[in-house]
């Protein structure tokens, strides 16, 4: 309860400074739908703030989330257009302008950082504080895999409600009753008459309607788009290099401007020679930034060659002795003696383990990981007197809308932020670092376009990164082998805190955060002691979300411990987890079938080896089993995975198998080979031979399987992430007797 | 002033021969389609064909290509999209997409060399990243692409 009310005073501090900052103004007198209008080109009519529809019929669909490669923009397109009732064929997609109607409830909700029994839906307190802390910041954001959960009550509805003003619109125009009309296929009907009339022709009349207040949503079994595999609308232009991510941005006159900055965490500007960085080729200008220097240049080459021979020194900001030899030296002391927040305690572990036991003891470990998106890091912003423009690949176009107005210190209202698609996100595109420079390096040229662009390297070293974590197990099992007591503690960084210290500066205090001990904390198993802890720890590296956040590391921590318990229980791990998921239908279900599905029970050569792991996250359950071989060199390969997920109501099934094929192999190249590690207060890695991927030649055979039950809608992004790292490593275990406790096994010499 | 070919017409441009093909095609040409990924070829994001080879143009000077014919995505479909970019299509490969221009220009190098690849074969030629992991469908639509090629 004590958690509960401090972490409910912070939240209100939060909403109460944005308030105060004027960073929102409630309008509820408001017609949203004038939102979208304002973005009209070529005759378009807005009827909602979600669609437009212009003379041809072609329908415009507001999407207020970003197009990272998950297929949201085809996804929420198709939840419009269900209830809509118009031709595929004739519907695309535009980025929505930032507003209050779009804000993301659900990422919120989903967000909240204390236990009050909202897990999925329900409506208790907490839920309904955070759904209106998401309007009130206008929390228009792309993360937590909420899009889907939370568009799929206002989008179908948007597209119901505009159904029928089209429907009153023919009924008044042909002077019948509605109930005569029928709409399909972007065409109203009239049964008598015969006559006919396209949604193009019907709009205007429709958008000066009032909208119905709860319309009719269709039967799941007359669906004609949720459920099928429709074709992706970005699908040609991804071919075509047509696509517009935001290093296409183009406008007459852009400039072009690259970044040199303290390579030392926490490091700033201490002094550089304008004089001799302006005569270099091509340079317009030098922007002074807190952490270093951005040169803008005719060419982003030019740019770039200027920043990198500039003259220019940086203060550590007392940080150059850090390095990775000493945070998990810290990390390791502040297990033994840090302050923890506790997060679940059922019965009573600390006296189970005041007796000595035959107690299983277990200490695992991961590193700082990096981002590493395609698309390098970039913004373009514009500065007019008051006015700005940002283009930018951003996964929270609020935060960027804020953020600049600060920073140029104008109102909010007076900057617009324009989403292209993102070459990747993975949460790295909801920190604002690179909206802030944009703006700071486009009020040095005034009236003019400025594309900023970080290099790889420039990414790498300057992450938000997934934090290192350590984590200590201690187990005792029962008589008949099964965990009586289980304590955890993880320690490490805590990337909310970091994120909104980026924000807002006061805000150092420690708080609790569910999504330091997510994946941990939330164990389906029965074990009737059962504590978890996690400790917050204090470091000048910058933390952020990572595809998965804290279940990125609990899964891999829990997951192979139970596996270590099944071990010295001298029982199948399989079976072994099947036997502790009494009261959870849903989670044995999917256990069940990929066992079924990986022939579990199916003998393998000597050499070869199976693991088996099951992770809820984001409202959906997912069940890996990895199978690998020992190579004659004892390194490992890794040849097949099987994958259930269940996930709820499926909305394109081929993009949701899509979605977990590449959050496996996101994993797996964490799990392989992602180390980023510091020295002298630098992080050492900077570019992908420092940091390697998978790529095709070791992309081990996936097989995905979707088995939606009755659940509510899950989230997709990030939940095929968590398993891979633990249903590998336990089959490493299987094969080779070797139990892995630190990432990436790279380190432990297990990668050829 | 460096000279080279691109997508068929003539350019001359006034710039320094050390600048890497990547940055004349996206930012002096406006070719966008051809993308950065690393600056160091690792990742071949970047990848263009040069006389029909592929190339990673961010580490390939201009004065390097002087003279040379330089491919890029943009000049891949003519009157009807490519068989592989028809086959990408087809098998949903893209995610985020950022690295299948690249993807789709080393496939239809290594296709015009070898029209029948074998897995090992496309191991060894398709090097280039992906982080949104689309490798198991970037190697159907090989084949697939392939298929197509081979029976016209």
């Amino acid at each position: 309860m004590a958690i509960s009310r401090r972490k409910f005073l912070l939240t209100t501090a939060v909403a109460g400074s944005a308030l105060a900052v004027g960073y929102v103004v409630l309008k509820p007198e408001e017609d949203t739908r004038l939102v979208f209008q304002k973005t009209a080109r070529g005759g378009e009519v807005a009827l909602n703030a979600w669609i437009k529809i212009d003379a041809s019929g072609t329908v415009t669909v507001a999407a207020p989330r970003a197009e990272m490669g998950q297929g949201i923009y085809t996804a929420l397109a198709m939840l419009v257009a269900e209830e809509l009732d118009v031709d595929w064929k004739s519907v695309q997609v535009q980025d929505a302008p930032v507003h209050q109607v779009y804000a993301n409830r659900e990422m919120l909700r989903a967000a909240l950082p204390f236990e009050d029994g909202y897990h999925q839906g329900e409506n208790t307190s907490g839920a309904q504080f955070m759904g209106w802390l998401a309007e009130l910041l206008s929390a228009q954001g792309t993360g937590g895999s909420t899009s889907i959960r939370d568009a799929w009550e206002p989008m179908r509805n948007a597209g119901a409600c505009a159904r029928h003003m089209l429907v009153q619109a023919a009924a008044s125009k042909w002077n019948v009753p509605a109930s005569e009309c029928l709409a399909a296929d972007g065409t109203v009907s009239h049964n008598g008459s015969g006559k006919s009339l396209s949604y193009g022709d019907l709009a205007t009349l429709a958008a000066s309607l009032t909208p119905p207040e709860n319309p009719p949503l269709k039967n799941a079994a007359d669906y004609k788009l949720i459920g099928k595999a429709v074709p992706r609308l970005d699908i040609t232009d991804k071919t075509t290099g047509r696509a517009t991510f935001g290093v296409d941005v183009k406008s007459d006159g852009m400039l072009y401007a690259a970044v040199n900055v303290a390579p030392v965490m926490g490091g700033s500007l201490k002094s550089y020679d304008r004089e001799a960085i302006v005569k270099m080729p091509g340079v317009v200008a030098v922007a002074a930034l807190p952490t270093g220097i951005a040169v803008v240049a005719d060419s982003w080459w030019r740019a770039k060659k200027a920043a990198d021979a500039a003259p220019v020194d940086f203060e550590d900001g007392g940080n150059g002795d850090l390095d990775s030899e000493g945070i998990y030296q810290l990390l390791e002391d502040s297990i033994k003696s840090g302050d923890p927040f506790t997060y679940r305690d059922d019965g009573d572990a600390d006296k189970v383990f005041e007796n000595a036991g035959d107690d299983v003891v277990a200490s695992y470990q991961v590193p700082y990981l990096a981002h590493a998106c395609m698309e390098p890091m970039n913004c373009t912003a514009r500065v007019d007197g008051d006015n700005i423009q940002i283009w930018m690949p951003n996964q929270a176009p609020f935060l960027m809308r804020y953020l600049a107005s600060r920073i140029a210190d104008t109102d909010v209202e007076n900057v617009q932020v324009f989403t292209t698609y993102l070459g990747g996100g993975f949460g790295r595109r909801a920190e604002g670092d690179l909206a802030e420079q944009a703006v700071r390096i486009a009020m040095a040229v005034p009236g003019k376009t400025v594309k900023l662009l970080w290099s790889r390297e420039d990414d790498m070293r300057h992450d938000m990164y997934r934090p290192a974590a350590r984590s200590l197990f201690r187990a005792r099992l029962d008589d008949k082998g099964r965990p009586f007591a289980w304590f955890n503690r993880i320690a490490g960084q805590v990337p909310t805190k970091s994120f909104t210290q980026r924000i807002f500066d006061f805000a150092t205090v420690d708080m609790p955060d569910n999504t330091s001990s997510e994946g941990s904390a939330d164990m389906p198993y029965a074990i009737p002691n059962l504590q978890v802890q996690h400790v917050p720890v204090d470091l000048p590296v910058p933390v952020g979300f990572w595809r998965s956040v804290g279940h990125s590391y609990n899964a891999f921590f829990t997951e192979s411990f139970m596996d270590e318990l099944a071990h010295k229980a001298g029982q199948d791990p399989y079976k072994y987890r099947r036997d502790l998921l009494e009261g959870h239908p849903d989670y044995l279900a999917v256990l069940d079938k990929v066992a079924s599905a990986a022939e579990w029970d199916l003998p393998m050569n000597s050499g070869r080896g199976r693991g088996i792991a099951l992770h809820e996250s984001f409202g959906s359950l997912v069940a890996q089993v990895a199978e690998v071989s020992v190579m004659p060199d004892d390194t490992i390969q890794l040849d097949r995975v099987v994958c259930v997920v269940d996930c709820g109501r499926v909305i394109n099934p081929d993009t949701v198998v899509a979605q977990i094929e590449g959050a496996i192999v996101y994993g797996l190249t964490a799990a392989l080979y992602g180390e980023v590690t510091l020295k002298d207060g630098a992080v050492e890695q900077g570019n992908f031979p420092d940091y390697e991927m998978i790529r095709l030649n070791n992309m081990p055979n996936i097989e995905v399987i979707l088995a939606p039950s009755g659940r509510p809608i899950g989230g997709i992004g990030e939940v095929g992430t968590p398993p891979i790292a633990p249903a590998l490593a336990n089959a490493i275990f299987n094969a080779t007797g070797k139990r892995v406790r630190e990432l990436p096994l790279s380190k432990a010499g297990l990668v050829g | 002033m460096p000279a080279i070919k691109v997508n068929g017409e003539v350019r001359v441009l006034d710039i320094e021969e050390d600048t890497p093909l990547l940055w004349v095609l996206r930012d002096t040409l406006g070719l966008v389609g051809t993308k950065f990924g690393c600056g160091v070829s690792a990742c071949g994001a970047c990848t263009v064909h040069v006389n029909g080879e592929p190339v990673r143009s961010c580490s390939t000077t201009i004065g390097d290509v002087a003279g040379k014919e330089i491919a890029t995505i943009e000049s891949l479909a003519t009157d009807k999209l490519h068989p592989v970019q028809q086959a990408w299509i087809d098998h949903e490969v893209p995610q985020c997409g950022y690295c299948q221009s690249g993807m789709i220009m080393a496939t239809t190098a290594l296709l015009a060399e070898n029209p029948d690849p074998t897995d090992a074969d496309i191991d060894a030629a398709i090097t280039n990243i992906c982080r949104c992991g689309t490798y198991s469908r970037i190697r159907t639509a090989i084949h697939a692409a392939a298929k197509n090629m081979r029976e016209g």
